[in-house]
């Protein structure tokens, strides 16, 4: 049985969402739906080379196709040029390439942007592009980051000695863990890069706004707030005259947490031309053009006693930024760097990553965002260790993983875990998983030489989520804070206005925060409205990313329903006749304590304190609260996924046969909204391990350029899930929660890969290469055949 | 230009279009049937799935000159007004969507499967939908919503 928070309210209740009416009615304002009249199409100019010099570009054939008003290329576009910014240096020395929205001198990439065609429709401004006559001269490309970083390799960017952006360390002592151990194993892992696969492509639509100075840009983006503050400062436009607005936006996973080059060129030309621009990407286009993510190669090392206890770990890992920096690009694998001891127990910790510029697509966040790679390096760890040990996996896990009662605690990478139940999860998870037959049936398989084998994938996984405490951040070089931000008003008709800094773009936000607040303030779900995305009406916000907006959004809420209530407790016992002190508040009013009868609701004090004709003196007309919270700490979601996993051993075709996840989120406010994250994460990092994977030939061609060769998954692909959840609340969160958006991928791929490397491992297979793809299976086969005779 | 004649939720319009102009298009810049969303431009998301004749098709694989003559059926014309169709209802209740942006193509393609087939198993409806992309949910509860619909429709006891 799922727990769920006891609440008189709403809080911990399966509630259908307020978002599906419109959508499932096709009521919806994606971007693309808005129309502003008198807009000018944008269309870009990509690079169809991985390196070369621009020598020359004319645009004259273009600006004479019909319907063009202008075109640009980097050297007529002027000081309009603004660059992309990141804002994530990670070391006072890391090498910070300016990322101009049109490059002038090189193309760094295939999808780079050498210039720009404005028409009246998006059909001549797609026609006019094709007639910019642009003169490459090509440059030998880099592509694969150890190629990159050898000496004598093309440089991406001159300022960047052996394409190397940075290298980071953390940590320490290896060298000594490992003289202590019996058994050493070291692996090199290659975590693929994935793109993060929304179903809405981008669009832009920026407008200058009738007399005032005002620009408004609708963006299909996870963070209007951030990104109205680097569009002022990468543009100049002052602040104040930004407004910047998410509408519906379908889906983001990451790849729309970013500031894009397009962003900055639709709001440069509706400013300089004084009309609105529009631009929408094809699909084709957003797999050159949104950024990409993982790409990394880990060369892990354990070194643990032979009965199974780790003394260190060392880590080792080439990250590949692209050919820019965005806006996260050089701290997106650091934010996993804290993660590679996963639940364990260790003595020493060490770890350096390298960030590798190549001539690709820029990397950077995607939904978990460095922690499925550390994720998947420690728990396919295990499984090694515990193969070179001859242990069980789950027994070896079991020797090393922080106990419930050793919480808080202090990992060896310096986090302090405030809570978790790793056995309760595990026994859960393990129950529904039914692993006793599914080992007695790979035993029977193993024997009779099955061609098809059964593999068990286990992984026992944490994350950190609720970025961030703003301290953490700074002390990290990040440039912002990691606060969030709610103003709830009471209208004069009792209903609720809840302003909220979170940009919801699947997750059911309107739904969730009226929960919270239903909860607290006594007013029913359907009387609360969510106001968010909108940086006009609703001005402060850090978004929605890396698990955070009801971790820390969550908080915000509860602190500002807390103020509206002590904000109206006055103007109650002015109506009441009683002392403020004396007042109960429950169900949305306030009694006097000892005499129940005596009440009134806040809906009624919500018209007086609009009316104002009686106030206490001294308190001003309505009521409302608001609250920035700034988070206490991270908090780090837990939980057991178990894969049964079948590989034909002939084919190298794998299936997900069935699929457990017993995930610990803390409180949950809906748990079918939380379900339905976790099937969504399950989903994507299932994704990775199976189908999906960008790819490059040698020359920096992108292979993978449509989703006819980008393998999303469809419902063909995947089984159905098991999911429950056990419920141990943060006690560094004040509805004790955690926060879900990412478990599922960070937990799912090592699952699967750990049940496949299960099944096939009598065979001496080792490891297999992401995506395992029946290819890739096949030849892990191949080679351990190969390697045993 | 072409002159074609198409229903369109119920409504006839007549207009002249180019012939290279999708389907997909004509509906949401010629008639504003903006409920029906574009996700690639190699046929494989079914975002823009909407029936012609009853049948569903992806309207980004038609042109506007084929479905002269035809009736088309888009989300916005399942139902009227506040009426839910059974497939409408069965995500709402099943949390068979999240941002929404396949919902408009896969309820179609549900509508489609489920007039074809009204008790499919959950073989038959992934590999119904198998064309029919969605990022989001990972497709658990779209079965589970498409059972709950075949449920509400007659169709499973
Ligand atoms: S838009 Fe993707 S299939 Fe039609
Ligand atoms: S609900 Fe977002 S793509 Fe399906």
């Amino acid at each position: 049985m799922t727990e769920i928070l006891e609440s008189a309210g709403v809080i911990g209740r399966p509630l259908r969402r307020k978002e599906d009416a419109k959508l499932l009615h096709g009521r919806t304002n994606w971007t693309d739906n808005i129309q502003v009249p008198g807009a000018l199409h944008m269309a870009l100019v990509r690079s169809p080379m991985a390196h070369a010099r621009i020598k020359k570009v004319d645009l004259s054939g273009a600006l004479a196709m019909p319907g063009v008003v202008a075109a640009y290329d980097a050297a007529s576009l002027g000081d309009l040029n603004a660059n992309v910014l990141c804002v994530w240096p990670v070391t006072d020395d890391t090498v910070m390439p300016p990322f101009p929205a049109l490059t002038g001198d090189k193309v760094r990439h295939v999808g780079d942007v050498v210039a720009i065609v404005l028409a009246t429709d998006a059909k001549s401004a797609e026609d006019a592009i094709a007639a910019v006559d642009v003169d490459y001269e090509p440059l030998d490309a880099v592509v694969d980051m150890i190629d990159a970083m050898s000496p004598g390799s093309a440089l991406v960017h001159d300022a960047a000695a052996n394409n190397t952006c940075y290298v980071y360390n953390l940590g320490g002592g290896y060298a000594d863990a490992a003289a202590k151990a019996d058994v050493v194993i070291k692996r090199r892992f290659v975590n693929q890069r994935i793109v993060a696969g929304f179903m809405e492509p981008r669009a832009v639509v920026a407008a200058p706004m009738g007399m005032s100075d005002e620009m408004t840009l609708w963006s299909a983006t996870q963070i209007p707030h951030v990104l109205r503050v680097v569009l002022s400062l990468s543009t100049g436009i002052p602040e104040q005259n930004l407004r910047i607005v998410a509408p519906d936006v379908g889906g983001g996973f990451g790849g729309k947490l970013q500031m894009y080059r397009e962003e900055i060129l639709a709001l440069q030309l509706a400013r300089h031309l004084g009309r609105p621009v529009k631009w929408n990407e094809t699909r084709s286009e957003d797999m050159v053009a949104s950024h990409h993510g993982r790409d990394q190669i880990q060369d892990i090392e354990l070194a643990a006693t032979k009965d199974g206890r780790i003394l260190g770990m060392n880590v080792t890992l080439l990250a590949n930024m692209g050919a820019y920096l965005q806006i996260i690009t050089p701290g997106t694998p650091l934010l996993g760097m804290f993660m590679y001891c996963g639940i364990y127990k260790m003595d020493a910790y060490q770890f350096q990553c390298t960030g590798v510029f190549t001539n690709t697509t820029p990397t950077d966040a995607i939904r978990g965002a460095g922690r499925p790679e550390a994720t998947f390096a420690i728990e396919r760890m295990m499984d090694e260790l515990a193969a070179e040990l001859g242990m069980d996996p789950m027994e070896l896990r079991t020797r090393n993983w922080i106990q419930h009662h050793e919480f808080p605690f202090t990992t060896a990478a310096g986090l302090t875990y405030d809570t978790g139940n790793y056995e309760a999860a595990t026994a859960r998870a393990l129950e529904l998983f039914g692993m006793d037959e599914l080992r007695a049936e790979q035993k029977r398989r193993r024997e009779s030489g099955d061609p098809v084998q059964l593999g068990i994938g286990i992984s026992t996984f944490t994350e950190m989520c609720g970025l961030a405490p703003s301290r953490t951040l700074g002390a990290l070089k990040y440039a912002a804070g990691g606060w969030e931000h709610c103003t709830i008003r009471l209208l004069p008709s009792g209903k609720v206005e809840l302003v909220t800094g979170t940009s919801p773009h699947g997750q059911g936000h309107e739904t969730a925060w009226s929960q919270i607040a239903s909860d607290i303030l006594g007013i029913p779900v359907e009387d609360i409205d969510v106001i968010h995305s909108d940086t006009g009406r609703a001005p402060y916000g850090m978004d929605t990313y890396g698990s955070r907006s009801l971790a820390v959004g969550g908080q915000a809420i509860k602190k500002a329903a807390d103020r509206v209530i002590e904000n109206a407790r006055p103007i109650a016992a002015h109506q009441l006749e009683c002392a403020a002190e004396d007042l109960d508040f429950a169900n949305g009013a306030f009694s006097v304590k000892g005499d129940p009868e005596k009440s009134v609701t806040l809906g009624a004090l919500a018209w007086a304190a609009f009316s104002a004709h009686n106030l206490p003196d001294g308190i001003e007309p309505m009521i409302s609260g608001a609250a920035t919270v700034d988070p206490e700490d991270f908090s780090y979601p837990h939980g057991t996924h178990l894969a049964a996993i079948e590989v034909d051993t002939e084919t190298g075709k794998v299936r997900v046969r069935s699929y457990v996840a017993v995930d610990d989120v803390g409180n949950q406010i809906n748990p079918m909204i939380v379900e339905g994250q976790v099937h969504g994460g399950v989903a994507m990092g299932i994704g990775q391990a199976l189908y999906e994977g960008v790819e490059y030939d040698a020359d920096g061609n992108l292979l993978t350029a449509s989703l006819a060769d980008y393998l999303i998954p469809s419902a063909a692909d995947l089984p159905s899930f098991t999911t429950d959840r056990t419920v141990t609340p943060s006690t560094t969160h004040s509805l004790g929660t955690k926060g879900v958006g990412e478990a599922g991928a960070i937990a799912s791929t090592p699952a699967i890969i750990n049940g496949i490397v299960d099944a096939l491992r009598p065979m001496g297979v080792t490891d297999v290469l992401m995506p395992a793809s029946p290819q890739n299976v096949w030849r892990a086969i191949q080679a351990a055949k190969g390697a045993g005779a | 230009m072409q002159h074609i004649n198409v229903t369109v939720d119920g409504t006839s319009y007549e207009a002249e279009v180019e012939p290279r102009t999708l389907l997909v298009h004509w509906l949401r810049e010629g008639v504003g049937k903006v409920g029906t969303v574009v996700g690639c431009d190699t046929s494989n998301c079914g975002a823009c799935t909407v029936l012609l004749d009853g049948r569903s098709v992806k309207s980004c694989s038609v042109l506007a000159v084929q479905a002269d003559g035809c009736e088309v059926t888009t989300i916005q014309g399942l139902s009227t007004g506040d009426d839910w169709h059974p497939v409408q209802t069965a995500f709402k209740e099943c949390h068979g969507l999240q941002c929404g942006y396949c919902t408009p193509g896969m309820v179609m393609a549900a509508v489609d499967l489920l007039n074809e087939n009204p008790s499919p198993s959950e073989e038959e409806i992934r590999d119904g939908i198998h064309g029919n992309l969605c990022r989001c949910t990972g497709y658990h509860n779209i079965v589970k919503s498409v059972q709950y619909a075949a449920e509400l429709m007659g169709g499973r006891k």
